[in-house]
């Protein structure tokens, strides 16, 4: 290859160099970037890696951004948890989880897809850029696009939750509410893109952004010590992000940074909206498209555009997909919250959610080691909570109220009697 | 009866430039088959081998996804605006990023 990374076609091969492109001419299919491994394999090392930045751009040789890019942002490099409370009451021994809902700069998987894509839509020359977006990339574009001095406009379904309007447009960025759902949204962006000459990070710099979701895997490996887990559990709405955690998999293996190993994908959506889970377990690659309707709102994609990737992903590997109700998404992130203190939104819950009943139904064996990945805050999503926690009467700020109140709470005055601190032999009332 | 049929840029190449056709289709098949007889340079391009339309291929009737609408069973009503719309993915998955080959014998 005479560059680094190029555009080739999925389906026909067909190759383009780089260019704000995201469908083959020829076969009218997807493109992706090819990086060039070879040309890599000097430069990708573990030694090298951890001499980077503290950010996913210490994975730089193998995103398709110029040798010498200087990003400006520094996203990714999010905590690998070991999650034992939330393991022991779902059956997991040797489970983890990936928290991006810590990600940076607005708490989204989607703050690493959204870096790549705008380096691009720089080195291509554009001033405008936008998005159609669930809620995470509207904050990821809104405030990348801010720190780089571009103008941005933000596509989004009307019935957005307030939290993700309000983290859009606080960074200056036009928010357009669309009168329909995330599909219509992305038809009409299709449009625009078309006619105006704006690089849309999930359009025509497609190809550039989905490399981005790559260092999801490659943090995930090197965060292990350089190896590959037995299980990934991963949240799907478009579908693009299993396939590319597969994908940086795939690389690190050919570059010989980790052993050999068949990782097994596990898709996660809500019922609501399950177009891939639905085909997955129908043992077809044929995507039937959804009309959403789920609290899950960021995973809200009824036509996923890598769904037959996805699902083909996850049958290669040896996965299985599967769907959880609203009911199980709420129940599910309190439950990670109360045993691994992670706040995630609703795409958080479908995932925790899904990864409880692979346990349950024996898809994983409890000694596997298990990657969840959890992609967003649970402060963007907390209308999903309304009505979970009543508001506590306020009590006088006396200690009598106080040990009332706590009667009040259980009734149970034994405990209480024992809680009490002891200072110097004496009770201290 | 017709239709306004809008193609998307992707096609351009094929249509020589053209962008808008008026079509007397009355279904999806017949939409096809007059899109590929007005610009036969397409043709190739909007089947596979089998002769199936490129599943990444979209078909819009009002701005709804014409699946919901019946598919090849929705007939067209006079005026119907159709957008033809790739699909915009950017997956990898079975092909090797290395060599390319969806069967990678590399490792």
């Amino acid at each position: 290859m005479a560059v680094a990374y190029e555009l080739r076609c999925r389906e026909c091969g067909k190759t383009y160099g780089n260019t704000p492109l995201s469908i083959c001419e020829d076969c009218f299919s997807p493109l992706e970037v090819q990086c060039d491994l070879e040309a890599a394999r000097g430069r990708f090392t573990r030694e090298a890696i951890a001499r980077g930045p503290s950010s996913m751009w210490r994975y730089q040789s193998l995103l398709p951004v110029p040798e010498d890019y200087v990003p400006a942002t520094p996203a990714g490099w999010t905590p690998l948890l070991q999650a034992p409370r939330l393991g022991r009451r779902i059956g997991a021994n040797n489970l983890f989880i990936k928290n991006d809902a810590v990600c940076l700069p607005t708490l989204s998987f989607k703050d690493r897809v959204v870096s790549v894509a705008l380096a691009n839509a720089q080195i291509f020359g554009f001033d405008t850029v936008g998005c159609s977006s669930t809620g995470n990339l509207a904050n990821a574009v809104a405030a990348q696009a801010a720190r780089l001095g571009l103008k941005a406009y933000i596509l989004v379904p009307a019935d957005l939750e307030p939290a993700k309007i309000l983290n859009t447009q606080v960074y200056g960025a036009k928010l357009v509410r669309i009168d329909g759902n995330y599909d219509h949204v992305n038809r009409l962006c299709s449009q625009i893109a078309e006619r105006f000459n704006w690089g849309f990070v999930n359009v025509n710099l497609r190809p550039y952004y989905a490399e981005g979701s790559k260092t999801v895997g490659f943090e995930i490996a090197e965060q292990l010590g350089w190896r590959l887990p037995d299980n990934v559990v991963v949240p799907m709405a478009g579908g693009s992000l299993i396939t590319k955690i597969r994908k940086a998999f795939k690389e690190l293996i050919e570059l010989g940074l980790v052993k050999e190993k068949e990782v097994r994908f596990f898709g996660a959506q809500a019922t609501g909206c399950s177009p891939i889970s639905t085909a997955v377990k129908a043992g077809t690659e044929a995507i039937e498209p959804q009309r959403p309707s789920t609290i899950a709102r960021s995973l809200a994609i009824g036509n996923p555009a890598d769904g037959p990737y996805a699902a083909r992903c996850i049958r290669e590997s040896g996965g299985w997909a599967e769907d959880v109700s609203d009911v199980e998404i709420v129940s599910a992130i309190q439950e990670l919250a109360e045993t691994e203190g992670v706040f995630t939104e609703t795409a958080g819950g479908v995932t925790t959610a899904v990864t409880a009943r692979l346990y349950a139904h024996g898809r994983i064996k409890p000694d596997e080691l298990t990657v969840a990945c959890i992609t967003g805050n649970g402060l963007k999503t907390t209308d999903a909570l309304a009505g979970a926690y009543e508001t506590e009467q306020a009590i006088r700020p006396r200690l009598t109220d106080f040990e009332a109140y706590l009667e009040e709470l259980d009734g149970d005055k034994g405990d209480r009697e024992r809680d009490r601190v002891l200072v110097g032999g004496a009770n201290v009332r | 009866m017709s239709v306004k049929v809008v193609l998307p840029n992707a096609f351009q190449k094929h249509t020589d430039g053209a962008r808008e056709i008026e079509s007397k289709a009355h279904n999806l098949p017949e939409l096809i088959v007059d899109i590929e007889t007005t610009f036969p340079a397409l043709k190739p391009h909007l089947r596979d081998e089998q002769g199936q339309v490129r599943r990444f291929i979209n078909f819009y009737v009002n701005d709804e996804d014409i699946r919901f609408l019946g598919n090849e069973k929705y007939a067209f009503q006079d005026g119907d605006e159709v957008l033809v719309i790739p699909s915009i993915a950017g997956g990898s998955c079975s092909c090797c990023s290395y060599c390319g080959q969806e069967d990678c014998v590399c490792y």
